[in-house]
């Protein structure tokens, strides 16, 4: 398996406004987007990568200063399971995020200054909405697969429900149909977090030249834990002490007695440097929004009766953020369509974190399904 | 998959192949490496669903191309509404089920007609080795009795009886050596059992 070596984003320019969900209208606004391997002659080998909460257009390949790998490197490459030698995929990053396209940092142009705190909600409705323009730019009619993990499996779904036509396959890993309680009251604590942190400054920070980084910290901490499962943690951290190795003891303070404490702070203290408040602000609310089944009475079987897509679910047994049940609920309502349907459980210990980490099972099952897909197009 | 190939895999399965209807709605429980689907979606314009367990099967089955639902029977087949197929298999995997009773009356549930097949113990090695003393291993059951994936077995009399109380006819039974069916002393020189089964019509109130 091959690398894709050298990558470099582009910038699309979008002057036409987008309605937003929200009724509120972006007037203006840029995608960023990479894209690998080379679009076929009648265009029928695109593949549309969706990302997660705090990922971006940076799919695959790598930036040759700093050397950062995008985030599904060991997924997307020449010889990997989305093969760039064969398909022509598309990294894009949604409106909102802190990642180059238009987000709360930039220029809101009927101001003057940054959006922050006047940056519009966004829904992953929305995000699809804008990644279909990008595509009716690039001429893509109609991708061989839309495909996502978590909060990106939701704009893959999205994509079935919104344009049936325009995607053959519709690959969603370790999501669901909407949130639980649960993992509502998760996003909500994170967003306090941010939200209470003196140096938020109601959303408008960026003027005061600050940043609320003990928010984010504690935010992402919170998020963390809920990406990996108790038997990992168990696994790697137990009750293990930071100070082991000298006194052995606890300090009885508020410092960092256990490793775990340190590697989540740790973690967190990573996050605060290059994540935005708002984005995280923004995207959670998008994951709490997401609910296609809401305009039906709650029916998703009513919600996906308009799709045409083939699908391939996955989910992981010991995710407890988006459990194998979630998918599975997707899998019936999809099956009631008499749907296409293939559904992988991948009994792996890395909790929702698994999406993004090398399994052999999953990356077998994720190959041989484009491998089938390989074989429509050729 | 055509006919020649299912039937140089499978002998059994292309005998079986032919109670499925043209066109039918199939529910493969146990569905395997997806063989017997993925011929019947190329040769009979059928559609459906497998269900399997093993992470290699499943691996196969999505190579093949058919629809699979990695799943465990053992949990019933609650993702299916009443009435969904058409026709239901259950292919050599209900000898491996806990809850054999449970599995059958959700078959009878979400399906019209059933294709149920299993190892005969009835089949005279089997009978012989039990003679002898010892727990039969043939190529029907090629485990020791320590170190099998069979926790239940049957012959074709003990099935049909279940299949009866569980609200199903029996349409046809025949037991099958090497694919080839056998009419004379089937329960006796028959080493797979395979019973084609209609939901009995539920008489108007």
């Amino acid at each position: 398996m091959g690398s894709l070596g050298i990558v470099t984003p582009q910038a699309m320019h979008f002057a036409e406004p987008l309605r937003l969900q929200s009724g509120a209208q972006l007037g203006d606004y840029t995608l960023m987007y990479e894209t690998y391997g080379t679009l076929n002659a009648d265009k029928s080998n695109a593949v549309l990568i969706c990302h997660a909460l705090n990922a971006s257009h940076h799919v695959a390949g790598h930036y040759a200063t700093p050397k950062s790998a995008g985030w599904w490197d060991n997924m997307v490459g020449p010889g990997k399971p989305v093969d760039t030698d064969r398909f022509f995929v598309i990294g894009i990053n949604n409106l909102g995020s802190c990642f180059g396209s238009t987000g709360p940092m930039h220029v809101n142009p009927a101001t003057g200054k940054p959006y922050g705190a006047a940056f519009p909600l966004v829904t992953v409705e929305d995000w699809v909405a804008a990644q279909a323009r990008l595509a009716d730019r690039l001429g893509i009619e109609q991708f061989a697969a839309v495909m996502g993990g978590s909060l990106g499996g939701m704009q893959a779904l999205s994509w079935s429900i919104m344009f049936p036509e325009r995607l053959r396959h519709c690959i969603v890993i370790a999501s669901t149909p909407k949130l639980s309680a649960q993992n509502i009251a998760f996003n909500d604590v994170a967003r306090q977090a941010i939200l209470t942190d003196p140096d938020y400054r109601g959303g408008d920070f960026y003027e005061h030249g600050v940043v609320p980084k003990n928010g984010l910290k504690v935010a992402r901490m919170v998020g963390h834990i809920t990406y990996l499962s108790n038997d990992d943690m168990a696994e790697k951290f137990g009750r293990k002490l930071r100070n082991a190795a000298e006194t052995n003891d606890y300090n009885f303070d508020f410092g960092i007695d256990f490793e775990i404490e340190s590697y989540l702070r740790y973690q967190g203290d990573k996050f605060s440097e290059y994540f935005d408040a708002n984005t995280y602000l923004l995207i959670t609310k998008a994951l709490d929004y997401f609910d296609p089944a809401r305009e039906h009475g709650g029916d998703l079987t009513k919600a996906l009766a308009g799709t045409k897509a083939q699908f391939l679910l996955a989910s992981f047994t010991t995710d407890w953020r988006f459990s194998p049940e979630r998918s599975r609920e997707i899998v019936e309502a999809l099956i009631s369509n008499r749907r296409r349907v293939s559904y992988a459980e991948i009994d792996a210990p890395h909790g929702h974190d698994a999406f993004l980490l090398e399994d052999a099972r999953y990356m077998n099952v994720v190959r041989a399904y484009y491998n089938r897909i390989a074989l429509e197009v050729a | 998959m055509n006919f020649d190939d299912l039937n140089t895999l499978r002998p059994d399965l292309a005998f079986i192949a032919h109670w499925v209807g043209e066109g039918a709605h199939v529910l493969d429980v146990g569905c395997g490496d997806g063989a017997m689907l993925r011929y019947l979606e190329s040769g009979k314009r059928c559609s459906g669903y497998g269900l399997e367990i093993a992470d290699d099967k499943v691996l196969e089955s999505t190579t093949r191309g058919i629809n699979v639902i990695q799943h465990d029977m053992e949990k019933g087949l609650g993702l299916f509404g009443d009435n969904t197929f058409d026709t239901v298999l259950c292919l050599n995997s209900l000898q491996m089920m806990q809850h054999v009773e449970a599995l059958l009356r959700d078959i009878v549930r979400v399906g019209t007609e059933a294709i149920v097949s299993f190892p005969n113990f009835a089949h005279w090695p089997h009978r012989l080795a039990l003679l002898k003393g010892r727990m039969p291993m043939s190529r029907s059951l090629p485990y020791k009795w320590y170190d099998t994936p069979n926790v239940r077995y049957a012959t074709i009399y003990d099935f049909q009886e279940l299949a009866v109380s569980c609200g199903l006819e029996v349409l046809e039974c025949v037991a099958l050596a090497d694919g080839e069916v056998v009419t004379f002393l089937p329960n006796l020189r028959g080493s797979l059992a395979v019973f084609r089964l209609r939901k009995k019509a539920t008489p108007a109130l």
